[in-house]
């Protein structure tokens, strides 16, 4: 119980400008809030452990650079679309993912 | 007869802004593209308007803030007068034109001349559970705390080297974050054998004294000489492990533990040089920053005819020196352009600007003393350990190629292996890929080459608008 709470907390803490506009947008099919002057990244940091998983060894990520270098936190959209989380401004109602969307399968 | 021309810069930060603030003052109006949604660049970095944020400049920037809100006023007066395109990345530069993506748009913009002012990253060095969640760069913890209001975690360590360690973990402290401790790389006898050069700056030398008696006053622990041995944790960041450099090997009651679930990282600057590469611009190894860097004349000007570069992506020195750089560089546009003649007072400008930036020299020079990259550092690099984030690329496989195959180049390396390869193009592993072979060889970092930059030097989403061209002005 104690193990799963910790897991589900965020990584980042916010310290100081907690009185800003919240924003609702969807992470994984879940409501989630962030807050209006964040970007992707901050908003799932603070409510999630990591943004993604690596493509080779699936281990959790949680972006590195925070300033579009290491290229460490693309995510998707329900779309399908890629986004920068760092470098993306949240805004209400986005739909975002943090693994790919599934494609579907043409059967014959 | 009309001449065409068209300045473009980019970047804006210290250098950019002032470069565009130079060329307005004698009536040319550059574009200038910027990665940013606004002007400041990485230290001075602003918040999202959307956001509202309500601290003061003075708390945001600390001792730097008038510098800060200066730079921020210049910009916000000059934005009438330039073509600023923000949220703008440079992906490639072609024979005078460049290749962007803007908001969702591929975009070409000519130019004739082009200044480069696109900043530095943190150097990094990995170490064992870099990859976790709770692992960022010192400039990320920075902007997280400084752009957000964030902490990058409830008991946060800084590690590596460099001026930045003490003043992020100063600026936690000071927001009421918890800093478990400060974890220096680099010893004591070596920080006080550079004081003379720091004194070339005492200003900057009093405000590092200032950061380190702040963190004592506030119970900080702070240790240096220290061989960093890896982080714990199996899904994120639960602690670090390391011992005092000259503890023996081996030696189980010398290692240190310390439980935390987030850790800063970083190794002092690298400069942001791939779009000078595509360009072909002729680099040469700079001892300072142990690194290739752009070939420039006295005034910024490349070895590629109507470019330039300024600032922390030609050759870290700090924003200080960026401005006066990024100054320098418009000059030497505007001298270039006739718009100003070689006895003008530019010139008397650019000797001032000279002399001020050799002291900064000499007191970057002390700080390199003081805070060093640790030699032979990746001999304490397990065969396991991810090099290349990206690809994960382990030191094993770098060091097998790196033997069994006689590779001796770096660039040959990354053919075989893939590292920095990746979606960062080494900007996160290309030091330590460096180091590792200079290490293995026993050759000087210089010879085991650069990695070469590849367009686009930022990964390009699908789905993007088609070309359209910036009409070039005639003047």
């Amino acid at each position: 119980m104690q193990a799963d709470s910790v897991a589900r907390a965020g990584q980042f803490v916010r310290v100081a400008e907690q009185d800003r506009q919240h924003l609702h947008f969807m992470l994984d099919g879940e409501d989630v809030t962030g807050l209006a002057g964040d970007t992707v990244l901050i908003a799932i940091l603070a409510c999630r452990p990591a943004v993604r998983r690596s493509d080779f060894s699936a281990m959790p990520r949680a972006g590195f650079c925070l300033m579009g270098a290491c290229q460490d936190c693309w995510i998707w959209n329900e779309e399908g679309r890629r986004i920068r989380a760092c470098t993306t401004p949240l805004q209400a109602g986005m739909r975002l993912l943090t693994a790919p969307p599934s494609i579907p399968i043409a059967h014959d | 007869m009309t001449k065409h021309r068209q300045v473009v810069i980019i970047g804006a930060g210290p250098a950019g802004v002032r470069a565009a603030e130079t060329l307005v003052q004698e009536g040319v109006q550059p574009i200038v593209l910027d990665e940013g949604a606004l002007w400041g660049g990485q230290i001075y970095r602003q918040p999202l308007p959307s956001g509202k944020f309500k601290r003061s400049k003075r708390t945001l920037y600390g001792f730097e803030w008038a510098k800060a809100d200066h730079l921020h006023q210049t910009m916000a007066r000059l934005q009438p007068l330039v073509d600023y395109r923000p949220e703008t990345v440079v992906w490639n530069v072609e024979e005078k034109s460049l290749d962007v993506l803007s908001k969702g748009e591929l975009e070409r913009v000519p130019f004739t001349h082009l200044i480069i002012a696109s900043g530095a990253t943190d150097r990094i060095l990995p170490l064992p559970g870099w990859t976790l969640p709770g692992c960022f760069t010192m400039g990320g913890a920075q902007i997280a705390l400084k752009a957000y209001g964030c902490a990058i975690g409830r008991k946060v360590v800084f590690a590596g080297t460099g001026p930045l360690l003490y003043l992020v973990a100063y600026q936690y402290a000071k927001a009421g974050a918890h800093v478990v401790a400060v974890l220096d790389t680099s010893d004591w006898s070596r920080q006080r054998a550079a004081v003379p050069r720091l004194l070339h700056l005492p200003g900057v030398f009093a405000k590092g004294l200032y950061y380190l008696a702040a963190l004592r006053r506030r119970g900080v622990r702070v240790e240096r000489n220290v061989r960093l041995l890896g982080l714990e944790g199996q899904e994120s960041v639960e602690g670090i492990r390391w011992t005092y450099r000259n503890a023996k090997p081996g030696t189980e009651e010398n290692i240190q533990q310390l439980e935390c679930d987030a850790v800063g990282i970083g190794y002092g600057l690298r400069p942001e040089t791939q779009l000078a590469d595509v360009a072909r611009c002729r680099f040469v190894y700079s001892e300072r920053d142990r690194c290739w860097i752009p070939e420039t004349d006295a005034a910024g000007r490349t070895s590629v005819a109507g470019i330039y570069v300024a600032g922390d992506g030609a050759s870290i020195a700090g924003a200080d020196a960026a401005e006066l750089a990024g100054k320098r560089a418009g000059l030497a546009v505007l001298h270039d352009l006739d718009v100003i003649a070689a006895q003008h007072d530019a010139l008397h400008t650019m000797q001032e600007i000279n002399r001020k930036l050799d002291r900064i020299t000499r007191f970057r020079e002390g700080i390199e003393h003081a805070f060093p990259m640790p030699e032979g550092i990746s001999t304490d690099w397990p065969d396991d350990l991810t090099i290349c984030r990206c690809e994960e690329v382990s030191a094993g496989t770098l060091r097998t190629c790196i033997q069994a195959g006689g590779i001796t180049e770096i660039n040959r390396l990354k053919a075989v292996t893939r590292v920095g390869m990746g979606r960062c193009q080494g900007r996160m592993c290309g030091t330590a890929a460096t180091v590792l072979m200079s290490d293995e060889l026993g050759l000087p970092l210089k010879e085991v080459g650069r990695l070469r930059a590849q367009a686009p030097i930022k990964p390009l989403p699908a789905f993007c608008q088609s070309t359209k061209s910036t009409p070039s002005s005639s003047v």
